[in-house]
């Protein structure tokens, strides 16, 4: 941890703001059961900004959406797990109970600005509900409040923008004032959806950068999910590769940057097209996320590892702590491999059954 | 604003002018004349009575004195009850078609609304399934068919209410349902429907993730942007209504326009049907404008009127 302080310039304490635990999410639709986050455990702190990637249907957003309480009823279930917001579990919380803490002490930044607005209702409207329905404040108290948030990320003429409309604002614009109106009620854990996915690239910068503000002002912590490494490159201080509804890999910024082991982040950081090299062609990772209906046995990437082994096939990898942040579930990373290996050129027979419950457990 | 409002008052009068043409054009396509019966079979009374109505000038000066008519809106006397003027039955037929109208389009409004909200709420559960069975049943019997069954039922073997006129708000029950059903049962689908889909947004999940309560989210964030598709039909289902009141009206025996009105097309008495239609299509005019405007008030992307600087 004190490490990572001098590391950053920001405040990052040991508070844990949120504990997720074992969580397990799935969706019930008419071809069967997906299980879209299939044991996700992460701890974030005050102040820090996680990092969540991975490709489309990694399970990232269901994350996000469970720990804000947004999976879709009836067809999603938390089927295992806890999350834990300063020590208060969220999966066992009533939905009014639930409404106290969404908006007020987390609050979310939808992925299209252009979407995510109410295009009937003025900016002020939609800026100033949260804080008339939460906080015990009058309607002039929350349209002072409300100018004051617009001034924060950056929006000029406060006071007449707030009688206008969605469609008045450009998409940066908009985003910003989603932003406004996440940070309206001083939240302690921003989640932000793939924030600047759907913006041009002038404006991810000013984006990103309001957010490192707001960050250093506020001291918030934010989980930040993306499938752009250079947003995360950008913003983030930890990282977590998030595959087939597990995360893979996780580790500060610098560890997934530099030293990753993962077969699967590898595979992600060489596929990101760089200027520094000469080559003509991006480096895709060959092949497709395993089908989620029947999530394989082993580890996911099995498949399209190039350096799958044979127990791969059949037992998920336990967490190799690498350092204290940085953590991997690969079998090339785990000391008993060597040994599974060896057992395995004996035969195949009584193995899976008799030696590798213990490796399963840790 | 007011130049938005002007533009479509010169729009209006246009149509109206059309519409008023092509009624007279019709009118006078039509065989035979308003004094076919027998008490006018004297050649000299018919030819004083044409004089009288006008009737014997060449087509192009009647049209004049038609549009004359229209300008000053005083149709003259009847044909068929020399002693009362268009205008007057005009004064008495109307209120209570118009009652009839806005009572039955209120009940439809407010009971489709309901009904597809709740059903796109509990989408694919009880409700939905009853409401929208309702649904293809009001929309599919029509209001003729509906009056006379509840006339039969619930009037005639229930006695429950009383089964015609128009003389207190009891009597109002039955043919404001044979009216209301089929426009209520449009409304619920389109409600649910787009209901449907407006609660898949993103505000709609931002709302809640605003932490808001659903009833705020149904009321506030939803049903104001479900609302527009029924804004739109509003103005067809208005006309709808309009003459549905003529067939309501003349089933359970309501003294209101539609009587006058399918009795002048019978008799061929050309002011009324000149001064009926174009007060109609004016009122209807009239409130397909209206439409408009709620339209805009709704939702604030539709402009009604250009502004400069607006994008």
């Amino acid at each position: 941890m004190n490490e990572r302080k001098k590391k950053e310039k920001k405040m990052i304490t040991d508070e844990k703001v949120l504990q997720v635990n074992n969580l397990q999410v799935s969706f019930r639709t008419y071809g069967g059961e997906v299980e879209a986050v299939r044991g996700v455990d992460f701890d974030l702190y005050k102040g820090e900004t996680l990092a969540i990637v991975g490709e489309s249907g990694c399970g990232k957003s269901v994350t996000s959406n469970a720990i804000m309480g947004l999976i879709p009823q009836p067809s999603g279930i938390i089927k295992n797990g806890n999350i834990l917001f300063k020590g208060k579990d969220l999966t066992k919380m009533s939905k009014s109970q639930l409404r106290k803490i969404q908006g007020v002490d987390i609050s979310m930044i939808f992925q299209d600005p252009m979407t995510a607005l109410n295009p009937t209702l003025s900016i002020g409207e939609q800026l100033m509900e949260g804080l008339l329905t939460h906080k015990k404040i009058g309607k002039q108290e929350a349209k002072k409040k409300a100018i004051e948030m617009l001034k924060l990320v950056g929006i000029s003429n406060p006071e007449e923008r707030l009688k206008q409309f969605p469609h008045q604002f450009s998409g940066g614009m908009r985003q910003r004032i989603v932003i406004a109106i996440a940070l309206i009620c001083d939240p302690e854990l921003l989640i932000a959806d793939e924030p600047t996915t759907a913006l041009d690239v002038t404006i991810q910068a000013q984006i990103l950068e309001l957010f490192e503000e707001i960050q250093q002002r506020k001291e918030i912590s934010i989980i930040l999910i993306t499938h752009d490494l250079g947003v995360v490159a950008k913003i983030a201080d930890r990282i977590a590769v998030m595959y087939a509804g597990k995360i893979v890999e996780i580790g500060n910024k610098r560890e997934i940057f530099y030293t990753p082991e993962h077969p699967y982040t590898k595979g992600l950081l060489n596929s990101v097209p760089r200027l520094d090299l000469m080559e003509e062609e991006l480096q895709p990772i060959e092949g497709t996320p395993p089908d989620l209906f029947s999530p394989p046995k082993g580890c996911p990437f099995t498949a399209r590892c190039d350096y799958a082994m044979e127990v791969c096939d059949h037992v998920y990898p336990s967490t190799t702590k690498l350092s204290e942040a940085h953590g991997v579930n690969c079998w090339l990373q785990d000391d008993r491999a060597k040994v599974l290996l060896e057992e395995m050129t004996f035969g195949k027979e009584g193995i899976l059954s008799s030696s590798l419950p213990a490796a399963t457990d840790v | 604003m007011t130049k938005y409002i002007i533009k479509r008052f010169l729009m209006m009068i246009a149509t109206i002018f059309i519409i008023a043409t092509l009624t007279f054009v019709l009118m006078h396509s039509i065989p035979g004349s308003p004094f076919d019966d027998e008490r006018t079979s004297n050649p000299t009374i018919q030819a004083n009575l044409e004089k009288f109505y006008k009737l014997d000038e060449p087509m192009h000066i009647q049209y004049l004195y038609y549009l004359k008519s229209i300008v000053t809106f005083d149709f003259g006397p009847s044909i068929k009850k020399p002693n009362e003027s268009v205008n007057e039955l005009l004064a008495r037929g109307f209120p209570i078609s118009f009652e009839l109208g806005m009572v039955t389009i209120l009940v439809a409004l407010l009971s489709g609304i309901i009904l597809g909200t709740l059903a796109a709420l509990r989408h694919n559960g009880i409700i939905d399934y009853l409401a929208m069975t309702f649904a293809v049943v009001g929309i599919s019997v029509p209001n003729f068919v509906l009056a006379t069954l509840l006339i039969q039922q619930v009037a005639v073997n229930l006695e429950w209410l009383p089964a015609a006129t128009w003389s207190s708000p009891l009597h109002m029950i039955l043919p404001t349902l044979a009216l209301a059903t089929g426009p209520t049962a449009i409304i619920a689908r389109l409600t649910r429907s787009s209901m449907l889909e407006v609660l898949t947004q993103d505000y709609i999940k931002m709302a809640r993730a605003k932490g808001l309560s659903p009833i705020r989210i149904v009321i506030r964030h939803a049903l104001r942007n479900a609302l527009m598709p029924v804004v739109t039909i509003m103005g067809t289902m208005l006309a709808g209504i309009l003459t549905g009141t003529f067939v309501i009206e003349k089933i359970f025996a309501i003294p209101g326009m539609g009587k006058y009105f399918v009795e002048s097309i019978n008799n061929r008495d050309y002011p009324v049907i000149m001064g009926s239609t174009v007060f109609y299509s004016a009122f209807l005019v009239f409130m397909l404008f209206l439409v408009d405007i709620i339209y805009g008030l709704l939702d604030p992307r539709i402009k009604l009127h250009r502004k400069e600087g607006d994008a």
